[in-house]
């Protein structure tokens, strides 16, 4: 086997392999999506996040505009602490509503904003003050017994 | 006398103990030497190019052909079973995660341990046989720097091609299975495993794996035709303890590498 011939072998081989780590990294991985854009943080306070996890997407009408960046527990209000970076360009008026929602029956938990009409905008780190927190299946489910037993009672 | 026969048993105990000491300190010295004398087998590129050659290129048939054939039986498997819930459109993510995180990495692995491996310990135990190696040494050429270090580089850097190309083949033939056979819809299978797979951390943790599995095998199969007993059983004896040792090692690595990367992550 002479020197060209591994070279060129060699040189297809190192070619396929890479071809295949960008085929992986754009195809299968997606990077493309993950291209670091400017983003802001803003703030928001639940009484419980349910299942809400790190990196859980926000979403604005159903399209991602951001990702969960920190969740943290406020001994002081008891309540979970979840910061989020919004891609630039993406504005939201002061009475946003964020709420934790969950995609289907078993689907992934994310966080909604529902804009509202105010005209000024929440500014870099702000604070949404409008919360709505996760439902908890097991605490509807025992409302509804509840409701029916109280109901069931008094006929 | 039993205690005649306590104490042989404690000897032998003992001395496979330091035996197998004595050879992790060896072999962990002889990793330092190899690297030691890397830069100089790297300069003549030549040498490991040629190296890259017979571990890598001669590798991509088996390598594209199993990973297709894996693919395909995950596609079939993992479609019925997440049918099963409802769940058969997240085949896609079912199956790159799986190939990309695992199965790529760890048994393209395997592959390349029975494969290259096990050639390159019969070589070099082989020219130890011969006595090439104390002839190279006699003309003031060290084998480690000539023989070994190339060897080993040659598999350091085909393992994580290889290990991308087994992916790539492996989604592929899930794809042939999933969309071309079982008739899923194509947005569907690549939009969940473009969704669910991130580069960071699950495409680039299992080009780390690669990584490590092509240090580990290259060096315990440069290590053991190096530490071969220059015989013909020697050889076989040392093809044997490669294949055995890079295949478990591999294995152990893997589940170690898993708890640090994807414990946090998940």
């Amino acid at each position: 086997m002479n020197r060209a011939t591994i070279d060129l072998w060699v040189g297809i081989f190192v070619t396929i392999g890479i071809g295949a780590i960008v085929f992986l990294a754009l195809k299968v991985g997606n990077l493309t999506s993950l291209q670091t854009t400017p983003t802001y943080r803003l703030e928001a306070a639940f009484d419980n996040i349910g299942g809400l996890k790190l990196r859980a997407p926000v979403k604005a009408a159903g399209v991602v505009v951001g990702r969960v960046d920190v969740i943290r527990f406020d001994p002081k209000t008891y309540q979970a602490l979840v910061g989020v970076r919004i891609n630039d360009g993406v504005q939201f008026s002061k009475d946003t509503i964020a709420s934790i929602l969950t995609s289907g029956l078993l689907g992934e938990v994310y966080i909604g904003l529902d804009s509202g009409g105010d005209t000024v905008m929440l500014a870099d780190g702000a604070r949404i003050t409008k919360t709505q927190s996760a439902v908890v299946l097991e605490k509807l489910i025992g409302q509804f017994l509840f409701d029916k037993a109280s109901s069931g009672g008094s006929k | 006398m039993p205690a005649d026969t306590l104490a042989l048993v404690l000897r032998r105990v003992g001395r496979a103990t330091q035996n197998s000491i004595s050879r992790l300190g060896f072999a962990a010295r002889f990793f330092g030497y190899v690297l030691y004398h890397s830069p100089a087998a790297l300069r003549r590129i030549n040498l490991t190019l040629r190296e890259i050659y017979f571990s890598g290129v001669l590798s991509l048939v088996i390598i594209s052909v199993s990973g297709l054939f894996v693919g395909m039986v995950l596609g079939l498997q993992g479609y019925d079973t997440l049918n099963k819930y409802g769940a058969g459109d997240s085949l896609g993510i079912f199956v790159g995660l799986s190939l990309v995180r695992e199965l790529g990495p760890v048994v393209s692995g395997l592959l390349f341990a029975s494969r290259a491996g096990s050639a390159i310990t019969a070589e070099i135990g082989l020219m130890k046989t011969t006595e090439q190696l104390a002839a190279m040494e006699m003309m003031a050429v060290d084998p480690l720097a000539r023989v070994i270090a190339p060897r080993f580089w040659g598999g350091v850097l085909s393992m994580p091609l290889l290990a991308a190309l087994f992916s790539v083949m492996g989604v592929f033939g899930a794809y042939i299975v999933g969309v071309r056979l079982i008739g899923l819809d194509s947005g569907a299978f690549w939009g969940n495993m473009q969704g669910g797979i991130d580069f960071w951390p699950d495409v680039s943790n299992g080009i780390i794996k690669s990584i490590v599995f092509g240090i580990a095998v290259s060096l315990i199969a440069v290590f053991e035709g190096y530490d071969a007993k220059p015989t013909a059983e020697g050889v076989s004896t040392a093809t044997t303890r490669t294949v055995v040792g890079a295949s478990l090692a591999i294995l152990a690595l893997d589940f170690v590498l898993t708890v640090f990367m994807f414990r946090g992550a998940a």
